[in-house]
């Protein structure tokens, strides 16, 4: 046989049908579903009639549109309580597994899928979320879809695909202090831009790579769609089987030692060839910042803006001049040192409990900057408990940050945690569209030791003036 | 899904690149459940002060826009979210076919299921549009091309599968649904990942 990169491996052992003139039928291993993008699809199957075929490979949760107060507290946004309502009730009619509201595993989707075991190597796994892509970090084919598409895996647990191109991207090398997974991802996707990787699959080698825990693998693999990508994956090795083994849903005694067997032969043929390939060397690294409105306008922390004057397509030229009027900012001028409003560490990028050890290492025994709104928010209940138990809500509370519950919260602004028009943030979430944030608001995207470093200081920092070798990566 | 046959109609431009979905529709209009009411929200707050007043000045408000059902945009159009809300806004204003020089991945699928037609060109045709924003254009699918005024074709790419569902307005469900027999034979000699899940539960 022909030697084939995992992505192949994985999309070749979910084919359940190639006709001519259509694309190809693949099965769904796992399906997540949450509030915001399921309802209409529930209500296509009720309109016609539809069962959900698969209920036992379908799981759900809320996170986007839900406040990230005390969950004793109500949702005070009726329409916010009516979504996470309906969701809550279409499992239930369907016979989906749900982390409702009030459930002690809720969290962010694409946290929760790991955390709990669902997330395996060598499956196929969509939700109607773009963020999807999060789960590659397992060697799972991982990838965000429409609403359409959720009604047609709930009806049929399987999708009309065609062949995704695959795309090397090796990072080779030792990071240096301060440096950690989120720079190495926006390191690429300021290289190959937010369209560099449309129509592809990332697979992420390399020693770089191979040193990242789990958890850095997922920042990485969750920001794959912000190159284009709709997915981006690691192959398996035994940093992934000792994070999955022993988790709530991964498969125990026999049917381990069998899965063990199949995921071993999932990494890439040697001689495998791929349709793209970047390199990058990861001892180059710097942390990154973005200074712009999307997630490939980044730069070197200590870099400055660049000009528009020096672009020479005129749409691309506009597009720079656009995003720097939206950021007020001036071309050639550094971010270090420009004053912020807020910091949000958060999201399903950055909100794993690593994360938060991080940010807490920087924030311990210092104090947030005058004037400034610090937010903490973990990814999941049971982040925020193993949190607690570590002490490190009490480093952020003593700090005068916010420890908040769990939830998308002001990564996507869709449940009042939001920027104010004209305010700056630092944030570890994955998007600085035009106000993601909150109307108006404007977004440096960071990793969550760039983000603590900037809550102490008041201005955007470079960590490494704060670390005293105390931390390593990000 | 409504079909999609032929197109007659000027156009309107946004000639920004890497337009977002949270441009298309922001994220605090998700919280609905239905699929309705989100063509007065499309591309919100490029369009509306934050009192509600329309920005005289952003092309959608701009009286020569009216009734045109064909957006240009810049390259790489539609890139983040994977909202079908994005598509769901932008028919129910009034657009019926998006013309760029790439699309984002997700966006294109979601377009494709309802009935709104993403039309790739080359970038020399791209410039001539931006070039002449008065033009009449038509977009016939079932050869695949975009005439301009002067008589100009230019063909674009489609799969003959999504062609195929917009010509006779059926969507991919039915189709898959069909498909059935082979669901049931794939599940049948499935590896045994596939029941991680039950047995646990």
């Amino acid at each position: 046989m022909q030697p084939r990169t995992i992505i192949e491996k994985v999309w070749d052992s979910h084919v359940v049908a190639e006709k001519p003139g259509a694309p190809t039928l693949i099965y769904i291993d796992l399906h997540l579903v949450h509030e915001v993008t399921s309802p209409q699809a529930f209500a296509g199957l009720r309109e016609r009639g539809l069962k959900v075929r698969r209920p036992d490979l379908t799981f759900g949760t809320v996170d986007h549109s839900i406040p990230t107060t005390p969950r004793d507290l109500p949702i005070v946004d009726q329409v916010a309580a009516a979504q996470v309502k309906r969701l809550e009730d279409n499992c239930r009619d369907f016979g989906i597994p749900c982390f409702g509201f009030h459930s002690s595993h809720q969290g962010i989707v694409h946290v929760i899928g790991p955390e709990q075991g669902l997330t395996q190597p060598g499956m196929t796994v969509v939700c109607g979320d773009s963020h999807t892509s999060t789960h590659g970090a397992f060697g799972a084919l991982a990838f965000g879809i429409g609403t359409s598409q959720v009604e047609h895996v709930l009806a049929t647990q399987t999708l009309l695909q065609q062949k995704p191109k695959t795309f090397e991207v090796r990072v080779d090398g030792a990071l240096r202090d301060g440096v950690g997974a989120k720079d190495i991802i926006l390191a690429l996707i300021s290289r190959i831009g937010i369209g560099g990787g449309t129509g592809c699959v990332f697979e992420y080698r390399g020693s770089a790579i191979r040193s990242l825990s789990m958890e850095e693998r997922m920042t990485v693999c969750n920001m794959s769609i912000e190159g284009g990508a709709r997915a981006g994956l690691v192959a398996p090795d035994d940093t992934t089987y000792n994070y999955v083994n022993g988790r709530p849903f991964a498969p125990k005694g026999d049917k381990w030692e069998a899965a063990l067997k199949l995921w071993r032969q999932l990494p890439t043929d040697e001689g495998a060839t791929y349709d793209k390939s970047i390199s990058i060397d990861a001892s180059a690294l710097e942390p990154m910042i973005t200074f712009g409105t999307n997630p490939g306008m980044g730069i070197p922390i200590t870099g400055a803006v660049p000009n528009p004057g020096d672009v020479s397509d005129p749409v691309e030229r506009e597009t720079l001049a656009k995003a720097l009027r939206y950021m007020d900012l001036q071309p050639g001028k550094p971010l270090l040192g420009h004053k912020v409003n807020v910091v949000f560490i958060g999201s399903c990028t950055n909100s794993r409990i690593s994360d938060l050890r991080n940010a807490a290492a920087v924030m311990k025994g210092r104090r947030v900057a005058e004037g400034v709104r610090v937010m903490v928010v973990p990814g999941s209940q049971e982040i925020r408990r193993q949190a607690e138990a570590e002490g490190l809500d009490r480093v952020f509370r003593e700090a005068g940050a916010d420890w908040r519950d769990a939830g998308c919260s002001m990564c996507i602004a869709m449940n009042g945690d939001q920027l104010q028009p004209g305010e700056y943030s630092v944030s570890t979430s994955n998007r600085n569209f035009e106000g993601r944030q909150g109307k108006g608001g404007r977004t440096f995207l960071a990793s969550p030791l760039t983000a603590a470093a900037t809550a102490v200081t008041g201005v955007v920092t470079d960590v490494r003036r704060l670390l005293n070798g105390q931390v390593h990566g990000a | 899904m409504d079909k999609f046959t032929a197109l007659k109609s000027r156009f309107v431009v946004l000639p920004i690149d890497n337009i977002d979905t949270d441009q298309i529709i922001p994220a605090r209009f998700l919280k609905t459940i239905s699929k309705e009411g989100l063509g007065d929200q499309l591309f919100y707050d490029w369009r509306y002060e934050a009192s509600g007043a329309p920005k005289p000045d952003f092309v959608l408000n701009q009286p020569v826009a009216q009734g045109r059902r064909i957006l240009v945009a810049g390259d790489n159009f539609g890139c983040g979210s994977s909202r079908e809300h994005a598509p769901w806004a932008l028919t129910q204003y009034g657009f019926r076919a998006v013309i760029s020089t790439s699309f984002a991945d997700i966006f294109k699928g979601n377009s494709l299921k309802n009935s709104l037609l993403p039309v790739v060109v080359p970038r020399d045709v791209h410039e001539w549009l931006l070039a002449n924003p008065e033009a009449e254009l038509n977009i016939d699918l079932a050869s695949q091309t975009l005439t301009l005024p002067g008589g100009r074709a230019v063909e674009f790419p489609i799969d003959a599968f999504s062609k195929h569902c917009l010509l006779e307005g059926v969507d991919e469900l039915g189709y898959i649904l069909q498909q059935e027999p082979a669901i049931a034979a794939y599940e049948a000699q499935r590896p045994i990942s596939v029941n991680t899940l039950a047995g646990v539960l």
